[in-house]
């Protein structure tokens, strides 16, 4: 017996130029509005992008882009709507607004079915926002799909980055590539993170103010953009 | 049509556990289907008779279906996945993942969302007979 659903991931992605998890060790550090914020820039600096909600049982990339109405297109497989400029892919198509109440083997069941059906075709990059830690998701997307590089997203809180260091070391001993940290939400002067994130080997890419504005400007791509949060993560897509 | 997909990947995996085997020909692929998917068999046909290659120019491609199972883990009970009660989009949502199935149905005995699709979930490569 064997899950043959496995076997045609490789062709599904095999179109996609480079892709980026979206990742952190704890909830609430803002890897959602990263990605997010991240995969827009990268369609408006001319890239053909795709973005992948895969915090299956907390979606909220169609909250902060304001996505709704659309629904994939079915043709051998499933076509990710265009919104924004970008390619989207959510569960929420399937759940609506109601819960999903999943176990870890459903989770990774959901992964592997989604990127079995879904048809990105060419991408220059497929952002994937991932749930937080090192779960099924993380430990899926390893198994499945080796060329994925992580974006850690922290804040500057020490429990926080605590947990950075648990998911760079795994990442590390499994060879998968980071591309850096992002020190989010930073609301007083210090260098702690930057010399942690280095004195880990990682490369540190921004530290991101905390910005009050930035929740009336969700659900508004434009709006999102011209924050101080979406001009720091201008300054990182190069990084990409 | 989605089953599409599906047939690309049973495809994909015969054709590897042939290369892995040294079979030359494919001579039968059996594809179970859990009920929970409500997959089209004639779709599942129509892909796999435009997706062979060489390899499966004589493969008989037999579908069986499973009913789905699901047991409750908070009351114990266990029952089979019945569509009717579902809408139509309820019933597509689950067509295409069918997890999503724990945020429609519901224990019938205790109404909770925590069950375990014990069968019949998806598409499962049962097994592939073919000629070294």
């Amino acid at each position: 017996m064997v899950d043959p659903r496995i076997a045609v991931i490789a062709d599904r992605m095999k179109g996609i130029k480079r892709i980026i998890a979206v990742s952190s060790g704890k909830g609430g550090v803002g890897k959602s509005l990263v990605a997010s914020t991240l995969a827009l820039i990268l369609t408006r600096e001319g890239h053909k992008v795709g973005l992948f909600d895969l915090d299956f049982t907390s979606p909220s990339t169609h909250v902060i882009l304001g996505i709704e109405g659309v629904q994939p297109e079915e043709d051998k497989g499933i076509i990710p709507p265009e919104v924004n400029g970008l390619k989207y892919m959510s569960i929420t198509y399937y759940s609506g607004d109601l819960a999903a109440p999943l176990r870890g083997n459903d989770v990774s069941n959901v992964l592997v079915e989604l990127f079995s059906i879904t048809r990105w075709e060419e991408l220059d990059y497929l952002v994937l926002d991932m749930p937080p830690g090192i779960g099924d998701v993380t430990l899926d997307l390893i198994r499945l799909i080796r060329n994925t590089r992580f974006l850690i997203v922290t804040t500057s809180s020490q429990l926080a980055f605590e947990t950075v260091r648990k998911l760079a070391s795994l990442l590390g001993e499994l060879k998968i590539q980071i591309i850096g940290v992002i020190e989010n939400m930073k609301m007083e002067k210090s260098d702690v993170i930057r010399k942690q994130t280095e004195k880990l080997g990682l490369k540190f890419l921004e530290e991101i103010p905390y910005d009050p504005k930035l929740e009336e400007a969700i659900g508004s791509p434009d709006r999102l953009l011209r924050t101080t949060f979406g001009k720091k993560i201008e300054e990182v897509s190069s990084a990409m | 049509m989605h089953e599409w997909a599906l047939a690309e990947a049973v495809i994909n995996a015969a054709s590897e556990i042939a290369e892995k085997e040294g079979l030359k020909q494919i001579t039968k692929v059996i594809v179970r289907t859990g009920e929970l998917q409500q997959l089209e068999p004639e779709m599942l046909e129509f892909a796999f008779s435009q997706l062979k290659t060489a390899k499966f120019k004589n493969t008989v491609f037999a579908i069986e279906t499973e009913k789905a199972r699901f047991k409750c883990r908070m009351c114990g009970h266990t029952w089979i996945f019945n569509k009717k009660g579902l809408g139509k989009n309820e019933s597509e949502a689950i067509h295409f993942v069918p997890e999503i199935a724990h945020t429609y149905i519901r224990c019938p005995k205790c109404g909770s969302p925590d069950f375990e699709t014990q069968e019949g979930r998806g598409v499962v490569l049962q097994s592939i007979k073919g000629v070294k």
